[in-house]
């Protein structure tokens, strides 16, 4: 089955129509890469999908469960939204790490406020005090854990005390990954990950992207590298003007494009 | 008169301008954050009753201020007077509220959008957004338009003067009547020196606390 099912997603802003009706199906562990010029709609596709801009029409559907209506939009509490934005994590352009904390924190953070509200629950039902304490001890040190085996898998165990602008871009971008896999979405998205990057980082935070690739780690990937875009998706999908125009394997849409406008796109030297 | 002597009646004066310098700031800081919240409310009519407040405070004097809450409750509505303290206090908390929130506005603004989002993608709650990871950051940056406002207020404890309240100014005033020297008005100016003087040093170390990351 289909772990994500998005349904006519149309966005507008203003008189401006970003997105004209995206149908897109994933399957586990698939990774799809969106390519298209700037103004296509990419980067509003993802903010969709992790409810930072809310589609005036559409649905989106996590492994057969819908989890937003546009019909609906209105009447989903803020809880829900935040829970369902929860299947979804987003790697930003511009990395948005904390400057404040260091890097261990900017990966723990979210999880130690969650564990928190959990723990504000268990306390209303009167868990027993013991068993409360034991479970958040047993409980922090498991989020340590994780994220210790996280910087060591995007090859930054050594920054582990590091505060953000003690990294260069191409790490902190690293560590925004390990921030976004630290709360096990079920599909990652990456908008633009190297876009902000000097060139010489832009492999090394391609190269992390690419160690994630497995059978059960499903992801969707906006870029303008062409390359890793080739070597990576299992799909490319080409966006233009707030539609899919086109969507194959990299070998059909990039060594063989069907549509006039992908052709045009593609060909454009890149400087 | 003796230097001693002087100096332990001005101290007398001196207290009463810490007492209103340290509760103006303990009310008018976290009023000023109300006030922020209420200029910055996607509720229009609060945030235009917040920024017509902002405007009002901003656009009088802080005497003429101090001189409307101390006489007016008594003169229009037959109110009994306040006592000195007590209006000087409110005038000023009102005061430093009005300043202190566009600060906070200012710094809360200046907080990049991705910082919120950032949040947000991670399943965080507005209110987490702020405490966890905003008003940290807020605060670095209004460290020095604070410490200024801060130090401003030093000083403009002497216009409790105006309603006789006796403060350093006053203490000193006091000194030159009676005895007619006029040495020791000026001699104030020594109190006020040393107190910004430790003020600056503070502020200096909580600049300087918080400079362990950039951003």
């Amino acid at each position: 089955m289909a772990i994500l099912e998005v349904r006519n997603i149309r966005k507008n802003f203003g008189n401006v129509e970003v997105l004209k009706g995206i149908d897109l199906t994933l399957e586990k562990g698939e990774v799809v890469v969106i390519i298209g010029s700037s103004g296509s709609g990419k980067t509003t596709f993802l903010r969709c999908l992790n409810f930072l801009e809310t589609p005036q029409e559409g649905t989106i559907a996590v492994d057969g469960k819908t989890i937003f209506d546009a019909q609906a939009a209105g009447a989903y509490s803020d809880n829900q939204i935040r829970k369902n934005r929860l299947h979804f994590g987003l790697v930003f352009q511009q990395f948005n790490l904390f400057p404040q904390y260091n890097v261990l924190k900017n990966i723990t953070l979210a999880a130690q406020l969650h564990l928190k509200d959990e723990i504000k629950a268990m306390k209303k039902e009167k868990a027993p005090h013991f068993e409360i304490s034991e479970y958040k001890k047993a409980q922090l040190e498991k989020i340590e854990q994780e994220a210790i085996d996280l910087l060591a898998k995007v090859g930054l165990s050594d920054k582990i005390k590091a505060y953000p602008f003690q990294l260069s871009g191409g790490q902190q971008q690293r560590v925004a990954i390990a921030r976004a896999l630290a709360l096990k979405p079920d599909i990652l998205c990456f908008d633009e990950p190297t876009s902000a990057l000097d060139p010489e980082l832009t492999g090394e935070v391609l190269r992390v992207i690419r160690g994630l690739k497995s059978s059960d780690r499903t992801m969707i990937v906006v870029t303008h590298e062409m390359e890793f875009a080739k070597s990576v998706a299992d799909r490319v999908v080409f966006m233009a003007d707030g539609v899919i125009v086109e969507q194959g394997p990299p070998s059909q849409v990039f060594d063989n494009p069907m549509n006039p406008k992908t052709k045009a796109f593609l060909s454009t030297p890149t400087l | 008169m003796t230097l001693l002597a002087v100096t332990l009646q001005l101290l007398e004066g001196f207290k009463i301008t810490c007492m209103l310098f340290a509760l103006t700031l303990v009310f008018s800081i976290p009023l000023g954050l109300v006030i922020t919240f209420g200029s910055m409310s996607k509720f229009l009519p609060l945030k235009w009753l917040s920024k017509t407040f902002v405007w009002i405070i901003r656009g009088t004097p802080l005497m003429l201020q101090v001189m409307i809450v101390f006489y007016l409750p008594g003169l229009a509505f037959d109110l009994p007077a306040l006592p000195r303290f007590t209006a000087v206090l409110v005038a000023f908390v009102i005061n430093y509220a009005a300043y202190f929130s566009e600060i906070y506005r200012g710094g809360i603004e200046s907080i990049p959008k991705g910082q919120y989002e950032a949040g947000q993608v991670l399943g965080l709650t507005k209110s987490q957004i702020f405490f966890k990871i905003v008003l940290f950051q807020v605060i670095k940056r209004i460290v020095a338009p604070m410490s200024n406002e801060i130090i401003t207020l030093v000083k403009d404890t002497s216009i409790a003067r105006v309603i006789a309240l006796g403060e350093l100014i006053m203490a000193a005033q006091n000194i030159v009547s009676a005895k007619a020297l006029i040495w020791p008005l000026f001699y104030t100016g020594v109190f006020y020196l040393a107190f910004c003087g430790i003020l600056t040093i503070i502020f200096g170390w909580v600049e300087k606390k918080l400079d362990y990351y950039k951003g």
